[in-house]
């Protein structure tokens, strides 16, 4: 039976000289969830994240995925146990198309030896057409089948990030953290985002974590939202909830701004369709 | 008519296969210089040192089979001597890289730092040449020297000027075709090919996606070893083994590799082929071929020779030069970033 909590960070800290990055800092994410992570810029939501992923080494605290203390672990070990992430600035291999580039995840199979290559050409046929009917249900999952063999140099900002997030369907991850995916990224290619997503999400049962800075995106798609400020946790709750809450809006907008009621929702003037 | 025809014989014997097979054998030395500098991101100034290693190497193999009886009729023998070449280089080529490269690649060091390290292997292997084969020349090729012959064709057509192939040409010309869409396809078309693109495009992601660095290194100094070995022993079948003159090799497949553009295999075939023709065409002696095509009263009476041929290398120097002048990043080549 697996356990319900996926994700699991205890007391994690950093300090980057005198600067505590991130201060004693607990989440935990359900499976099955799309989780949201937001705080104002300086808030280290993106560091917490670099620690997740295995880009930092923790000071103290440990994190935990599907029971597994993967505490500092690299981030290509990480990739292999089903933890994956996302680009603010989507990377490509630009020089690839893009099927190619999905056909880059997983690597290490049997065709990946050369010697196993020359001996047994027919099982890595067969790998290599399996391989290429993923990326291609993946395309079409995205709906970017038209660019399938254009390099993916030449796609634009928002497609690189389709693809990045095909990159990680490619690996059957556990779950998947979304660097703030909307950033850069024009309104109709969000809204083809947001809905990959939450189809990904009801569908496939996938667990999303988003770090984003835009509101309208994660009240449209969290189940639960966490706020951090100063390294801290700020507060926890329904996307909602943490959009009323005032201790949030004050964190955002400063003092004064929560007396008047102004919601961080309406921070946008753009709405979801 | 006969002198249009007797021409063209003279210039595809003398220029045009020539120049194809010499071109062969640049691309598949220019694609070993590509593969390095893309995905191990230097310039190996031992690449023509590698190649001579594995034609003297392939050399002894040969000598050895020949001594057991071995034979392969009309094709020369070096073509099975080769194939025992091929994992010995790769061997030495993978433990240079463990013992020098590695280390170099550990502490992130510049690319002209992996520039000199290679010239340091460039003197090493060149001293180990010579402690095995010796500085003179050899030529070990057995079997038919001709394909098409000058008497054999002349008694056939009952033109003046005769069709020479020999098989060394040919066989460069099929082999290095054979060998250069073996490498398309696996670059292309297995995951392990894919893997090394990806790893010369992007390191940092590739590491991510899990692809393993020791074995993409590994996997380029195989493939190089191959190219190497086939570059060298086409080259040598066609004429004859000088260590010197294999030396000389390094600037007309840095050339060619520019030209197409560091880093791209179409590129460096190519650039190849631009190279090989420009330094035949320049140094060719065109008095013959110009007294078949003009009216008699215009037959030239010199030489009709541009560049006489000392001074061939200069040829691939000025393309370096001017390429590098207007066009730096060659002809399919990536502007860096």
């Amino acid at each position: 039976m697996p356990q319900p909590d996926l994700l699991v960070v205890q007391n994690l800290s950093i300090a980057f000289g005198g600067l505590k990055a991130v201060d004693d800092m607990s989440l935990t994410i359900r499976r099955g969830s799309v989780a949201g992570l937001i705080g104002p810029n300086g808030a280290g939501k993106s560091t917490l994240f670099n620690l997740i992923a295995g880009y930092y080494q923790p000071d103290s605290g440990r994190v935990m995925l599907d029971g597994e203390d993967i505490t500092g672990q690299p981030p290509h070990l990480l990739f292999g146990k089903g933890l994956l992430r996302t680009f603010q600035i989507a990377r490509e291999f630009s020089t690839l198309t893009a099927r190619e580039n999905l056909m880059m995840v997983p690597a290490g199979q049997s065709g990946e030896t050369w010697l196993g290559a020359l001996l047994r050409p027919g099982r890595v046929r067969r790998e290599e057409r399996a391989l290429r009917e993923k990326a291609d249900d993946i395309l079409d999952f995205l709906q970017i089948t038209s660019i399938a063999d254009l390099p993916a140099g030449s796609l634009s900002g928002g497609q690189k990030k389709l693809l990045e997030l095909g990159r990680t369907m490619m690996a059957d991850p556990k779950i998947i953290f979304l660097d703030e995916v909307g950033a850069g990224v024009n309104r109709t290619l969000l809204y083809t985002i947001a809905d990959a997503i939450r189809r990904l999400n009801r569908e496939r049962g996938y667990t999303f974590c988003l770090v984003e800075h835009d509101m309208q995106f994660i009240a449209e798609l969290c189940d639960e939202v966490t706020c951090m400020a100063q390294g801290r946790l700020l507060s926890r709750g329904t996307a909602e909830s943490i959009l009323s809450d005032e201790a949030v809006i004050e964190a955002y907008l400063g003092r004064g701004r929560a007396a008047k009621g102004t919601g961080l929702a309406g921070t946008r003037v753009e709405t979801m369709p | 008519m006969s002198d249009v025809l007797n021409g063209l014989l003279h210039l595809t014997s003398m220029l045009v296969i020539p120049g194809l097979a010499y071109g062969s054998q640049l691309a598949l030395g220019a694609l070993g210089v590509t593969l390095i500098f893309g995905v191990l991101r230097f310039s190996s100034f031992a690449h023509a040192e590698g190649l001579s290693l594995g034609t003297a190497l392939t050399i002894l193999f040969t000598i050895w089979l020949q001594g057991h009886g071995v034979s392969l009729g009309v094709l020369p023998t070096a073509l099975l001597g080769m194939l025992l070449a091929m994992p010995v280089m790769a061997l030495i080529f993978i433990a240079t890289d463990r013992a020098l490269y590695r280390h170099f690649r550990r502490i992130n060091a510049r690319a002209e730092v992996f520039m000199i390290v290679s010239a340091g292997v460039m003197l090493m292997m060149n001293g180990v040449i010579r402690l095995m084969i010796g500085a003179d020349g050899r030529d070990f090729e057995d079997g038919a020297r001709f394909i098409v012959s000058a008497r054999g064709f002349r008694d056939w057509s009952g033109l003046a000027e005769p069709l020479v192939i020999k098989t060394s040409q040919m066989l460069t010309i099929a082999v290095a075709v054979l060998a250069t869409a073996g490498l398309f396809w696996f670059l292309g078309r297995t995951q392990a090919g894919r893997s090394m693109r990806a790893y010369a495009d992007n390191r940092n992601l590739a590491l991510l996606s899990g692809v393993d660095p020791d074995r993409i290194v590994r996997l380029t100094w195989v493939l190089v070893a191959v190219l190497s070995v086939l570059a060298g022993v086409l080259f040598g079948l066609d004429k004859g083994y000088r260590p010197f003159v294999y030396q000389q090799l390094l600037l007309p497949m840095f050339a060619a590799a520019v030209v197409g553009g560091l880093g791209s295999p179409i590129g460096a075939i190519v650039g190849s082929m631009i190279v090989a023709f420009s330094e035949l065409a320049l140094t060719f002696a065109w008095k013959k071929a110009l007294a078949y095509f003009l009216p008699a009263a215009m037959a030239p009476e010199s030489m009709m020779q541009l560049l006489s041929t000392e001074y061939k290398f200069a040829v691939s120097f000025l393309i370096l030069v001017v390429v590098l002048l207007v066009r730096p990043a060659g002809l399919y080549g990536k502007v860096s970033r």
